[in-house]
């Protein structure tokens, strides 16, 4: 039924005209002051630079069907203004926008602005927000920008984010830009497949591992069995082959369905950036897939991360970042004027990469780089404890945490600047009493796994989760040994600016990160959002969310209405985020004040986990 | 045309019980509201046929079809499973279990309904439970209890493997086990371990739901069971050849 309407919306709407689309990059690269001349002529080189930009302070915005061909098929993506992914919009600090957003789609619609701090009625989640936008009408969304900083809005309706509803946000700073630079690109990392979502999400629940070409085989564990011998071959496998799991599960959904774009562009024609000399260049790094996390770097440059999901952070340079799904980062890089250089995106588990050159030569191109080797999950993103490497003693354990964590040598250091902490400060507890660790460091509490884990929803348990923040993270943990790169972590974010909220957490949610792989089931506390009940927050409180993942994918965490203060070990500077990875078979904090009335959207941004890890937050 | 006559006969057999089932299954599966995304636990069904192949023996080669198809949720589902081997041109064995699935575990679901043998003749008519799950080092298993008229009992034990030369080619040692509680000398089935048949069948994964293989089966039959067998001139023991295709949808 549904396809046959976008069948007559595939003859009845002409597709958008290079004459338009080229209108649209000539008046962007006009804003951004590129002047590039005669060169844009080349067609290619045009369709290669990725969305228009819009400016100003009332958008009108339509969301219709849209023909499009990415790997040589013709498909229906949703597209706003005609464009996939959506135009950037470029607001300024300080200014009330509105934006009407008009649905031609056969379906309801909606738009989200995540990271935007608004009113809740602004928000555009369906059913939380308002009733979504019926096809045919047209809803305005208007509220103040309060903040500055790279963001983003996609639909949070269906499977339109998937299908190309996606754009980002810039937002110019009131007061001059703590980080100064002459030019910057928005670089948009997304994923696209040429199946239907509903159709990927019915083979993931029928076969869980249907996009999973590298698993073990018997070859595989004949090399180990050469290596290590039986005996240790054997304990090495042992917990996989309890807990029915696959070691190089790292992503749901892979290169062989997904295309992985880069400001729209295929890693074929590789999206295209320039500047000129001397130019010190902000990148703006936006992870708009629906399953896929990044890892990026950009070969012969440094990057110095500046801001993180919008927020300006204390300058720290590094070689290589991993950007999971709606997460922001944003980069300066000095490039050499007679260089060009490949922007390198690779997809976690290592089956494809998005691409895109920075140049101050539209005609020349930097090598790509091999991906590097995929890597598999080990213990500790079971959550096993390291002591669990050697037998599975440490498998049935119930204990866990600071402990043992605490015995092993440096694998956890804010773990352990906390236990000093705490020795030499006066315990807090929250209302039942239990320990509350001080704002800034993240919990010290005992994890309990609770009842309603055990059933179906739930395949297992982190038995002993380690923090979450020094670590890289699978398949980049060996980095700096092996390639001399220096990969961001969690750690290193501080906030450039001062807590706004000092006071410390009155009370502590722990909310486990639950699914059933087998049965591809994804759920918090193993209750799906159908059958929870919402989180309630007091107006003005400030709480700290502990979240353990019990599954072993990384989940990116997104609250709606209200930053996410990771606790990154420092009190002082407790940097800002949406959204939150927290790692497989790990736990993370971050400290909440609920200063929005409303209800908001608490979830996974993987899309096809969001349904059922997902909570209604309400704050009253 | 076999194919609808038993589909005929199985809805007059067991229409009650299809629409009870059925009944409970909707009432269980009341719809889910997503505020992002699809829908959480839309209502999908599957076809999955384990083995569709022909067998080569002494005189006649016989078709066997094996296998199942669901519909239903996360949690919930209607299940089905069939056997049909034919031999020159004649059914000798069709057997189809309808089934209520409840996921219990994370790996494992309770499955009960009934299970109706319309081959050979007389036909027999069984309450089924069963155990159908993933075990520990990823062991598939499907157990079931049978209880028929007349205190007829059966209980059949499957098991199969996956072993991966590559990520197409894929290797499937299966065991299967039946053991009866009494003689049911009409149908040459004897009390205790009847009989025992082990597979290894080595398919390629063209795509993902469909895969040709070729394989070896083994069969014997024990105990009274063989006795029978005797009495009929039949051998009690057979390998065969075979060669069939594995698919899904």
């Amino acid at each position: 039924m549904e396809n046959n309407s976008k069948t007559v919306d595939l003859l009845n709407t002409p597709p958008i005209s290079r004459r338009r689309f080229v209108t649209g990059i000539t008046a962007s690269s006009a804003f951004l002051g590129l002047g590039l001349g005669s060169t844009l002529s080349l067609a290619s080189s045009e369709s290669r630079m990725g969305p228009a930009t819009l400016r100003g302070r009332t958008f009108d915005l339509s969301i219709d069907y849209k023909p499009v061909n990415f790997v040589g098929k013709n498909r229906m993506a949703t597209a706003v203004n005609g464009s996939v992914p959506a135009p950037i919009l470029r607001w300024n600090e300080g200014d009330r926008v509105t934006l009407r957003v008009k649905n031609n789609l056969a379906e309801d619609s909606s738009i989200h602005w995540h990271g935007i701090i608004l009113p809740a009625d602004m928000d555009g989640v369906p059913g939380l927000s308002f009733g979504g936008i019926k096809p045919g009408e047209t809803f305005e969304y208007q509220f103040d920008v309060n903040q500055s900083g790279t963001y983003w809005y996609h639909s949070h309706s269906g499977y339109q984010e998937p299908t190309g509803l996606y754009g980002a946000i810039v937002i110019d700073p009131k007061e001059p830009d703590p980080i100064s630079f002459d030019r910057d690109h928005v670089v948009m990392l997304s994923d696209w497949s040429d199946e239907d979502p509903e159709d990927i999400y019915g083979k993931l629940k029928k076969s869980s591992d249907y996009y999973n070409f590298r698993e073990r085989t018997a070859g595989d564990l004949w090399q180990d069995i050469k290596e290590k011998g039986v005996a240790r071959t054997w304990d090495e496998r042992s917990m996989w082959n309890r807990m029915r799991m696959s070691e190089t599960d790292l992503s749901d959904v892979t290169g062989h369905t997904y295309t992985y774009l880069m400001n729209g562009v295929t890693p074929g024609d590789g999206w295209l950036g320039l500047f000129k000399r001397g130019e010190k260049i902000r990148l703006r790094f936006i992870n708009g897939s629906s399953m896929t996390i990044f890892d990026v770097r950009i070969p012969g440059l440094k990057m110095t991360v500046v801001a993180s999901d919008g927020q300006s952070i204390e300058p720290v340079t590094i070689d290589e970042f991993r950007i999971g799904v709606a997460e922001t980062y944003d980069v300066i890089v000095e490039p050499s004027f007679d260089s060009a250089y490949t922007l390198f995106a690779q997809s976690i588990d290592r089956t494809g990469y998005a691409r895109g050159t920075l140049t101050s030569d539209i005609n020349s191109s930097a090598a790509v780089p091999k991906m590097d080797a995929p890597s598999v999950l080990g213990h500790r993103d079971m959550g096993m404890n390291m002591a669990g490497m050697a037998g599975m003693a440490g498998m049935n354990q119930d204990t866990l945490g600071m402990d043992k964590m605490r015995g092993m040598k440096g694998m956890d250091h804010s773990q352990d600047d906390v236990s000093k902490m705490i020795g030499m400060q006066e315990n807090r507890h929250d209302r039942d009493g239990e320990v509350l660790g001080p704002a800034g460091y993240g919990s010290i509490r005992k994890i309990t796994h609770v009842e309603t884990e055990n059933g179906p929803h739930s395949g297992m348990r982190a038995v002993a989760p380690m923090s979450g923040l020094n670590d890289p993270g699978v398949g980049l943990r060996e980095n700096q040994t092996l390639y001399g790169r220096r990969v961001l972590t969690y750690a290193d974010l501080k906030n450039l600016y001062p807590t706004s909220d000092p006071r410390e957490p009155t009370r502590e949610i722990e909310l486990h990160l639950t699914g059933n792989m087998s049965r591809y089931m994804w759920s918090m506390n193993g209750i799906k959002f159908t059958d929870s009940d919402p989180l309630q927050l007091s107006y003005g409180e400030r709480v700290r969310f502990t979240l353990v993942n019990d599954t072993m994918m990384s989940h990116p965490m997104h609250l709606h209405g209200m930053w996410s203060e990771l606790e990154t070990g420092d009190a002082e500077f407790i940097p800002r985020k949406h959204t939150v990875m927290v790692q497989p078979g790990s736990k993370i904090s971050y400290l909440v004040t609920a200063d929005a009335l409303g209800r908001w959207a608490y979830h996974c941004h993987l899309v096809f986990h969001m349904a059922g890890m997902f909570r209604e937050v309400r704050v009253s | 045309m076999n194919l609808l006559r038993y589909r005929q006969k199985i809805s007059e057999v067991n229409g009650r019980f299809f629409l009870s089932a059925l009944a409970s299954f909707v009432l269980l599966s009341s719809s889910s509201v997503s505020l992002a995304g699809g829908e959480d636990d839309p209502l999908l069904g599957q076809v999955i046929i384990d083995q569709f192949e022909v067998r080569d023996a002494d005189e006649s080669d016989p078709w066997v079809l094996s296998g199942q198809g669901w519909v239903g949720k996360d949690l919930q589902k209607l299940w089905f499973k069939a056997e049909v081997t034919r031999n020159d041109g004649e059914t000798e064995d069709a057997e189809l279990q309808a089934l209520y699935s409840q996921a219990i575990a994370p790996f494992w679901n309770v499955q009960v309904g009934v299970r109706q043998d319309f081959q050979p003749t007389p036909s027999r008519t069984w309450a089924v439970i069963g155990f159908q799950g993933l075990a520990p080092y990823f062991f598939e298993i499907d157990t079931a209890l049978f209880v028929g008229e007349s205190g007829r009992t059966a209980l059949r034990l499957e098991a199969e493997y996956e072993l991966l030369f590559t990520q197409r080619l894929i290797l499937t040692p299966e065991f299967e086990v039946n053991f009866h509680g009494q003689n049911d000398a009409d149908l040459g089935v004897g009390s205790g371990l009847s009989e025992m048949e082990a597979g290894l069948r080595l398919r390629y994964e063209i795509r993902r739901e469909f895969a040709p293989y070729i394989g070896v089966n083994w069969n014997k039959r024990f105990g009274n069971t063989a006795d029978f067998a005797r009495d009929q001139g039949e051998n009690t023991a057979d390998t065969q050849w075979v060669i069939g295709i594995r698919a899904w949808f």
